[in-house]
């Protein structure tokens, strides 16, 4: 289905915020600024995007992963408060006590990012529960890498969606490794043949290509609305960093990582799609791409000049009452 | 005032709530049985030791959900479904086997709110069945209570009688945390006077369940049963002792343990959990520290011993702390002289 101007421009724009941000993110940690580690994004930009462009921030739901950056953008978080989470700054999200692995913004319908491998697609059942019995109209979806594929919980979500009925997609990131190892080596059988097996239907899409998980997306995403169960998307992805942000990628052939970034470039085949179709323009996309530059050089330097959490913020907000 | 077991109070206060409140969901293994069988898909059992009965038949299978044996996907799905507004009751029946699903109650349900900036309500009640008693040996008889305690983020509630079942339930429901509610099995045929209208307990309020000024037992759940007998049969010697029921283990009543050892200056603490790292050597340690010049003698603990519990009724009944064990513990505090 063709994509209108305004749909393009959104989709162009989030993914190359993504981009921006996790490129100047590995720039500021291996520069020592940001704490804890960090699990870089860029290269899967389409499949958060192709995914979250069908989701509305009121009713519908993501379950997102320690990789998860790129899905808080995509679902609308906001991009300065992610930063400064980052920083672990008291302005961030979740005022510097979750960090880069648990940004969550539960009004926009992000689950949180979750630093648990496998960790959030049963919570995400919970979500889809919630909208099948307020009969909201409202999807919930985990983002799933290889990795997770293999963990207990993302089977029993599967069965227990499928048993349930509930309106969920299940989408499988395979970015081909698990940390440091392959998912050839680690992932036996097929994800996608493991989805179809508990009955429902799945697919396998290329995940550099926007359109195409833009497309598979919204079939799944209606028939989980229209109430007819759950289902799952594969998309290969192309992992651009290593595990975390300074990983050597010492399992990676030179070939491998240089074909990643020449070959599976989803911004790269989007922007080449769209100007051979004449449906938007370079100037048009250079435009954003200093537009977004701009935004997160702020995003940086507001986090950098944020206060820190006060010793207060220590205590405050493990429960909601006590005693 | 009606007279009901400890199972039909925990049954009436999930009742009455769910007809109060439209948010409120059952989830769990046989919590109604029968889905998809040849009878026809009648609510077959209330859960295995019929706590739910009837639940199902009164509000439907859409608000009380039969799941697979699959205990990560029923924790975290009313983990997820309380965080996004639902009021989900999920049962863990034995709580033996929290190992399979630990991850989604203490890393990510117990953890919502502060590493989400305080920002997260995670409206979730577990109820879980704790305790030996039944022969049901090493895997579906142990009190992990004071695992669960250590976790910053939960409640936990471990009601010794009827009445206590049904007010915690009813605030644990209510409650905008994680709350784990430890059932004891040997105790859901208790009896005990409970009102028909609701009512709440607040968590962290102990229970004097016998007032005495020579000696302190504090307990919880089951236990407590055990320690009240102790104390009557000493009150025969003439000795008075004071039972402190701690009725939840998070939040913990500091103030009724030092309270009550201030008055009588001794302290026996009765645990049915392993000994390391328990609720008794907790208990101590908050005696130790902020009352020891009121003691006059040691802490004494009564805990099961550091095993797994046994299948063998012989061996079961003596790893069970009982109240012969609770009596000479206590007589051995009584007697102690400086």
């Amino acid at each position: 289905m063709q994509l209108s101007r305004d749909e393009l421009l959104s989709a162009y724009t989030k993914m190359r915020t993504i981009r921006e941000f996790e490129e100047r993110l590995n720039v500021e940690f291996q520069k020592g600024t940001v704490p804890g580690f960090i699990h870089l994004y860029s290269g899967q930009e389409g499949i958060a995007v192709g995914i979250c462009e069908h989701l509305s921030e009121d009713i519908d739901y993501i379950g997102s992963t320690h990789r998860g950056h790129g899905h808080c953008i995509a679902k609308g978080v906001d991009v300065k408060g992610m930063m400064a989470e980052i920083f672990t700054k008291s302005t961030g999200l979740c005022g510097g006590k979750g960090g880069s692995m648990h940004i969550a913004d539960l009004d926009k319908g992000m689950l949180g990012a979750n630093a648990i491998v496998g960790g959030a697609p049963p919570l995400a059942i919970g979500a889809a529960l919630t909208a099948k019995t307020l009969k909201t109209g409202g999807v919930a979806i985990p983002f799933i890498g290889d990795g997770a594929a293999n963990q207990g919980t993302v089977a029993e979500s599967m069965n227990m969606a499928c048993v349930l009925n509930l309106p969920v997609v299940f989408m499988f990131e395979n970015n081909g490794y698990a940390e440091f190892t392959a998912a050839s080596y680690a992932t036996a059988g097929s994800i996608e043949a493991r989805a179809k097996a508990y009955g429902m239907p799945a697919t396998t899409i290329a995940g550099d290509d926007f359109f195409a998980v833009h497309e598979a997306a919204r079939e799944a995403i209606a028939r989980a609305r229209a109430g007819e169960g759950p289902s799952a998307i594969e998309a290969t992805a192309y992992r651009f960093h290593g595990h975390f942000s300074g990983d050597p990628q010492v399992y990676r052939s030179a070939e491998e990582l240089a074909s990643v970034r020449e070959d599976h470039d989803v911004l790269k085949n989007f922007r080449k799609r769209v100007t051979e179709a004449a449906l938007l323009d370079d100037a048009e996309m250079d435009a954003i791409d200093a537009e977004v530059l701009t935004l997160i050089d702020e995003a940086v330097a507001e986090a950098m000049a944020a206060p820190e959490p006060t010793e207060a913020d220590l205590y405050t907000d493990v429960y909601n009452t006590y005693q | 005032m009606p007279v009901i077991t400890y199972r039909e109070a925990i049954n009436q206060a999930m009742a009455q709530e769910m007809r109060r409140d439209p948010l409120i969901v059952v989830m769990g293994e046989d919590v109604a049985g029968g889905a998809g069988g040849s009878a026809g898909g009648a609510e077959a059992a209330g859960g295995v030791m019929g706590i739910t009965a009837g639940l199902a038949t009164e509000f439907g299978r859409d608000r009380v959900i039969d799941t697979p044996i699959t205990e990560s996907a029923i924790m975290g799905m009313g983990a997820g479904a309380a965080l996004t507004g639902l009021r989900p009751i999920a049962e863990l029946m034995f709580a033996d086997f929290i190992g399979v699903c630990f991850d989604q109650i203490y890393n990510q349900a117990a953890k919502f709110r502060y590493m989400f900036g305080g920002k997260a309500v995670t409206p979730l009640t577990i109820r879980t069945m704790i305790g030996a008693g039944m022969g049901a040996g090493p895997q579906h008889s142990q009190a992990i209570y004071p695992w669960l305690t250590s976790v910053p983020g939960l409640k936990v509630c471990v009601p010794s009688n009827p009445y206590d079942a049904k007010g915690l339930m009813i605030q644990a429901i209510r409650d905008d945390d994680p709350v784990i509610f430890c059932e004891h099995k040997s105790l859901l045929g208790m009896e005990g006077e409970v009102p028909e209208d609701p009512y709440t307990i607040d968590f962290g309020k102990a229970a004097i369940t016998r007032e005495g000024t020579d000696l302190t037992i504090v307990s919880m759940s089951w236990m407590v049963n055990f320690c009240n007998e102790a104390a009557d049969q000493l009150a025969s010697e003439d000795f008075s002792v004071e039972v402190v029921d701690m009725r939840t283990t998070s939040p913990l009543d500091r103030e009724a343990i030092l309270k009550s050892v201030r008055k009588t200056g001794r302290l026996v603490v009765v645990d049915e959990a392993n000994p390391i790292c328990s609720m008794a050597s907790e208990i101590s340690s908050i005696v130790a520290e902020h009352a020891f010049a009121a003691l006059d003698a040691p802490i004494k603990k009564v805990t099961a011993p550091h095993t797994p519990v046994p299948a063998s009724p012989k061996l079961e009944a003596l790893y069970i702390p009982d109240t012969a064990k609770i009596v000479a513990a206590a007589r051995e505090t009584l007697e102690y002289e400086l």
